[in-house]
This record gives structure tokens, C-alpha cells and sequence, in this order.
């Protein structure tokens, strides 16, 4: 017979958990409700059935071709980036302990986008090797805007100033590239700057499989050692966390990870910024925001790219919509931090 | 507060090179007017550059020079008035971070000509200058606001911090709206990255009221700005209204920001760079420094225009570009220097 404290606290936990599962299970829905959507409502409607025999690999007449090699490549590889961004996102918010400090503002996807860019158009490089050159210049921008916030350890708002100093830079680096290629374009401009999933290929989605698999399953590894940094430095060294290297690690898989999506599909514009205090808002403090972040992430790009697609007049790529969502709120952020008055 | 922000390393030296400096500024001037004449994505014999100067417009070549003529002088203007506008900026918020575009106020003219486009149809030269000042205004005050919420006020680094995340913010709302819209003048880049290609006596000319009062504002707050340098409590001491003062100087600031945004787009980081650097020259009188950082912007400007003419050859680059590619690397150097309590 337990204690009626005991058994209060375990009824507690229990129904967190419970709570948490039940958020899961509720966005892993909602993703596989927009994958199917977008799959069979386009420009024209295929019946869900006729998507299905699709994914099983039938010959449907008429389907084949828009579901297969339209809708298909471009869904998996909202969804794939989606992930990247929401998990290497939010693990960067809850490392640094700031929701500013993500990947997108700080430069970090943009270095990855500039390298990409350089990579494919100054020396011509195709297929898996951009990835790789844009993770390693990803790590690059990390390493350069830690280094130079360093000053007597890290302070939040130094580094996103700085982050964001070096961004103008990396911002013009790619407008400066894109101006010297030989045929300019909107669209090719639009995807290095504010991330797009036009023109999207099967082949794509590979590179970005291994890249969730390797560096995501890493992350989840370490989702123990990362909740308790989450309560700071010292409170997680006194649980025993290395904090170094758990550092480290996090910053590579983070970066490994929303730098192979930029490498595909350009920085999409604040979903690794918006994923995780979506997440929060959702979750509370109820479990690890990693998982439901990603999956926020994968529904933000999916509705985005959806919404760019078919429910505006004109066509947008799927960064110019969650740009245009993301940026009141980066402004509601500041207003209610500046109130608070905590140290940002 | 005052010797952090403002004096900082850079201590007042005595005025007497203060004259030998002026020449020497102005020289460069001159001599980077030449230059942007005569250098461009096309080359051209100098027999070419004088007779299209004189006025004749034969051969391509001549015809070339004569676009950068127009070219040269609106780059002298927008660089004058940013740089005047980043001395008052930093003057007025005290703030050694302080620039039109990292304020926010750029991005927040541009935003507001295309929303002016976009929703309500104007069309006009004077509309969009009258948009662009009025969304200056607005964002100035916007993120005056949100930056001294909280503890402290407005300090240095949460006022940079809001207005950097304005720009970023606003920055992809402007996307969203010109991005459908193939009709607006000069395209999506024109608004994200300002430039000085493309100009003409024309569109000058309508703006030209604008950046006339807003230099002679900001010229004549160069006495009160040295009141409000002493801190608001001795200002008041010795006289100086703080609010009206403060609210006088920025007014001259936003026009010219609003004025040069409607011409060229936002250009960003000139008016940083430049005050910091007249400060080294001329010291912290700003009776000195507010004319001088017109002069030195102009300079920054206009070489910065001839840089990105010659580097992207046979493409060139806008100078909005270039600005930021030297503007924020001094940023970043300013932020490193900030001290921050925190963790």
C-alpha cells in the first residue's frame, strides 16, 4: 500500500504523460491529415483512395503522374524539412535558453544557404556534396557567432545581435553570388534567401532521410542531457550532464541537420523559430518539446507551402508565408520579454 | 553613461586639425565624384567622359557617363543624409548603436511605400516620399517603444535588439507583398536592399524638398544634441527642453531617412559606421560632427557605389550590398564592446 502522497504524485505524472501522448498523437494527425490533403486537393481533386493505390506503388491513370511526380516529392520534402528545422530549432532555443537565439535568426541557416549557393553556382557542384558544403559552413557561422559573443561567457543578447550582424553579411554574400550568375532568377533568388519547396524531387528527399536519421536520432539521445540543461548550467552539471561535450554534440546535430535542409530547400523563413515556443504553448512543461516541435515544424512548412500554393491569389514559395507569420510574432516576443524585463 | 556611449576610447582632441580634416574630406569627395564618373561597368575613354559631361549624348559611351552623372549626385545626397541621420540617431538615443537601418526606420519606410503600392493604389513620386517619411516616423517611435519596455529604459543593446528584429521582421512582410505584384517599380530587390542605380534627375527632384528640411532640421539641433549629451537631468539644468529636443532632432533624422528610402530603397549600416568614424576625427561636438558625418557619408556612399560597380563586373552590385558587407562587421565590433550584465 503506497503513501496518498506517493500515489498523488504518481497520478500526477501519470495524467503529464498522458497529456503529453495525447498532444503527439493529435500533430502526428494533423501532419498525416495535411500530407493527404495537399497530396489529393491541387489545382485538381484525386479521391484519397486513388492517392493511396499511388503510395502503394499502382498504376492509376490520370493520378500517377500529378500524384507521383508533383504533389508526392513536394509533400515528403515539406515534411522532411519541416522536422529538420522544428528539432534543430528548438534544440538550439532550449540549449542557449532563449527563444531568439534560433537557428535562423542567428545566421546559422543562412551561412548554410550562402554555402550552398556558392557551392552550386560558383563551383558547379551537384547532388550530395552541397549538403555536406553547407553543413560544414553551418558549423562555421556557429562557431564564428559564439566566438565572437564570447566574453566572459556567452550573454543571449550579444550573441543575437551578433547572429544577426553576421546575417546582413551572409545575406548579402548571397545576393552578391546570385547577381553574378548567369541567369538570374526570381525564383532560384527567392529560394536561397527565404527557402522554397518548388521544384521539388524525389532524389531530394535521400540526402535529407539520412541527415534526420543520423543527427535527429543523436538529438533524441541526448533529449535527457538537454532537458537539463534546460534548468541551467550548473543545476545540470550537478545532475551529472558533461556539459561540454553535450554541448557540442547538440550544436552538431542541430546544425547537421537544419543545414542539410537549407542545402534542398533554402532557409524557410522562421519555422525553426516559431516551432518551439509553438511547441511550448502546446506541451507546457508536460514532456521534452523535441518531438512535438518537429512535428510543428513538419505542419508549419506543410500548411505554409499549401497556403503559398493554392489559397492566396498569386503564388507564393512556402518561406514568403511563414516569413510573413513569423514576423509579428518575433516582435510580440521582444515586446513581451522587453516587459518582463528578464534577462533576454 | 555618456563617456561609455559616446566619448568611449574615443576622447575629445583638441579642434585644431578639425580644419585640415575638412580638406582632406573634402578632397576625397572630389576625387571619388571624378571616379564615379568616369568608372563604370563600361569603360570609357576620357574624351568621352568630358564631352558627355559637356552635355552630349552621341555615342553609347556618352550616353553611359551621362547616366552616372544623375547617378553620382543621388548617391551624394542618400549618403549625406544617412550619414547625418545615423550622428543624430546616435546623438539622440545616446546609444552608440543607433543607425537608420538597424533602427529599423529604413525597413519601416520601405514597408510602408509598398504597402502604399500594394493596398492603395499610389502611384505618385510624392506619395511614395510622403509614405516613406510616415512609416519612418511610425517605426522609429514603434521601436523607441518596444526597446525601453522593462528595466533600464532604453539601453543600447535592447534597443538595437528590437529595432533589428523590426528590420528582419518587416523585411518579410515587404517579400510578401511584392513578390506578387510584378508592377512594382524596380522589383522585390529594390525594397530589400536599397541602391542608387537607375536614378534620375527626375525623382531626385521631388524629393529634394524633403532632404532639404530635413538637413537644415538636423543641422540646427547640433546645439541641442550637445545639451542632451551631458544627460538628460543636466540638459533640463541647463535649460533644454529634453522631450521637444529629442523630438526635434529625430524629426530632421526621419525625413531624411524616409526621403532617401523612397529614392533609393533601404540602405543600411552607413549610419553607423560613419559618426564612429568622425568621432575619431573631429571629436564629440556635434556643432562639428553632424556636418562632417554628411560629408564622410557622402564619401562612404559614393565609393561603396563605385566598389560595387567594379567588383560584380559585368553585373553590379547594389550599394545597399556593400554597406553591409563593411557596415556589419564594425557592428559586431560595437556590440562586442557593449558591456551586458546578464547569466
Amino acid at each position: 500500500m503506497l503513501s496518498p502522497i506517493v500515489e498523488a504524485l504518481t497520478e500526477g505524472r501519470n495524467r503529464r504523460v498522458r497529456r503529453y501522448r495525447f498532444a503527439i498523437a493529435v500533430l502526428l494527425t494533423l501532419v498525416a491529415a495535411l500530407f493527404i490533403l495537399t497530396l489529393s486537393l491541387g489545382q485538381s481533386f484525386t479521391p484519397p483512395s486513388d492517392v493511396i493505390r499511388v503510395l502503394l506503388g499502382k498504376d492509376v491513370p490520370g493520378a500517377s503522374f500529378t500524384v507521383g511526380q508533383l504533389r508526392l516529392p513536394r509533400a515528403l520534402l515539406a515534411i522532411l524539412a519541416g522536422l529538420s528545422f522544428g528539432l534543430g530549432g528548438v534544440a538550439f532555443q532550449i540549449m542557449l535558453r532563449n527563444p531568439l537565439a534560433s537557428p535562423d535568426i542567428i545566421g546559422i541557416s543562412l551561412g548554410a544557404s550562402a554555402a550552398a549557393v556558392f557551392a552550386i553556382v560558383v563551383l558547379q557542384l551537384k547532388g550530395p556534396v552541397v549538403p555536406v558544403f553547407a553543413v560544414l559552413a553551418g558549423l562555421g557561422v556557429a562557431l564564428l557567432v559564439y566566438g565572437l559573443s564570447y566574453r566572459n561567457g556567452v550573454a543571449g543578447t550579444r550573441l543575437i545581435l551578433i547572429g544577426i550582424g553576421v546575417s546582413a553579411m551572409l545575406e548579402s554574400f548571397i545576393a552578391y553570388i546570385l547577381s553574378t550568375a548567369p541567369a538570374w532568377s526570381l525564383q532560384e533568388a527567392m529560394r536561397w534567401l527565404t527557402g522554397s519547396v518548388n521544384g521539388a524531387q524525389l532524389g531530394q528527399a535521400l540526402p535529407l532521410v539520412l541527415a534526420l536519421a543520423v543527427f535527429g536520432g543523436l538529438l533524441l539521445s541526448r533529449m535527457r542531457d538537454l532537458e537539463a540543461l534546460r534548468l541551467g548550467e550548473d543545476t545540470a552539471a550537478a545532475l551529472g550532464v558533461p556539459v561540454a561535450r553535450t554541448r557540442v554534440l547538440i550544436i552538431v546535430a542541430a546544425v547537421g541537420m537544419i543545414a542539410s535542409a537549407t542545402a534542398i530547400t533554402g532557409p524557410i523563413a522562421f519555422v525553426a523559430f516559431l516551432s518551439g515556443p509553438i511547441a511550448a504553448r502546446i506541451v507546457g512543461s508536460n514532456g521534452s518539446l523535441l518531438i512535438p516541435s518537429a512535428l510543428i515544424g513538419a505542419t508549419l512548412v506543410l500548411a505554409g507551402d499549401y497556403c503559398g500554393q493554392f489559397l492566396l491569389p498569386g503564388r507564393y514559395p512556402v518561406g514568403v508565408i511563414t516569413g510573413a507569420l513569423g514576423a509579428p510574432y518575433l516582435i510580440f516576443l521582444i515586446v513581451r520579454v522587453n516587459r518582463a524585463g528578464g534577462s533576454l | 553613461m555618456i563617456s561609455e556611449s559616446i566619448g568611449g576610447a574615443v576622447a575629445p582632441r583638441a579642434g585644431g586639425n578639425r580644419m585640415l580634416w575638412l580638406a582632406v574630406v573634402a578632397a576625397v569627395l572630389v576625387l571619388l565624384c571624378i571616379l564615379s564618373v568616369a568608372i563604370g561597368t563600361r569603360e570609357v575613354a576620357w574624351a568621352d567622359i568630358v564631352a558627355a559631361i559637356g552635355g552630349r549624348e552621341d555615342t553609347i559611351a556618352q550616353a553611359a557617363v551621362a547616366m552616372r552623372i544623375p547617378r553620382t549626385l543621388l548617391a551624394l545626397l542618400a549618403g549625406a543624409a544617412l550619414g547625418l541621420a545615423g550622428a543624430i540617431m546616435q546623438g539622440v538615443t545616446r546609444n552608440p548603436l543607433a543607425d537608420p537601418g538597424i533602427l529599423g526606420v529604413n525597413m519601416g519606410a520601405s514597408l510602408a511605400v509598398v504597402v502604399g503600392v500594394a493596398w492603395f493604389n499610389i502611384a505618385s513620386a510624392d506619395a511614395y516620399i510622403f509614405a516613406a517619411v510616415l512609416g519612418a516616423g511610425a517605426s522609429a517611435v514603434f521601436v523607441y517603444a518596444i526597446g525601453s519596455l522593462g528595466r533600464g529604459g532604453a539601453t543600447p543593446l535592447k534597443l538595437a535588439l528590437a529595432g533589428a528584429a523590426t528590420s528582419v521582421a518587416f523585411s518579410s512582410l515587404v517579400i510578401a507583398l511584392v513578390l506578387p505584384r510584378n508592377d512594382i517599380a524596380g522589383g522585390i530587390r529594390a525594397w530589400q536592399i536599397g541602391g542608387v542605380g537607375g536614378a534620375t534627375f527626375e525623382r531626385m527632384s521631388h524629393v529634394l524638398p524633403f532632404l532639404v528640411a530635413g538637413f537644415i532640421i538636423s543641422l540646427l539641433s547640433a546645439r541641442k544634441l550637445n545639451s542632451l549629451a551631458l544627460g538628460d537631468d543636466l540638459a533640463a539644468g541647463l535649460g533644454e527642453r529634453v522631450a521637444l529636443a529629442r523630438a526635434f532632432a529625430a524629426f530632421g533624422a526621419i525625413l531624411l531617412c524616409g526621403a532617401t528610402t523612397a529614392v533609393c530603397g533601404p540602405i543600411g549600416f552607413l549610419g553607423l559606421v560613419v559618426p564612429h568614424l568622425c568621432r575619431l576625427l573631429v571629436g564629440v561636438d556635434h556643432r562639428w560632427l553632424l556636418p562632417f558625418s554628411a560629408v564622410a557619408g557622402a564619401c562612404l556612399l559614393l565609393g561603396a557605389d563605385i566598389v560595387g560597380r567594379i567588383i560584380a563586373r559585368p553585373a553590379e552590385l547594389d550599394v545597399g550590398i556593400v554597406t553591409a558587407f563593411v557596415g556589419a562587421p564594425f557592428f559586431i565590433w560595437v556590440v562586442r564592446r557593449q558591456r551586458v550584465r546578464e547569466l
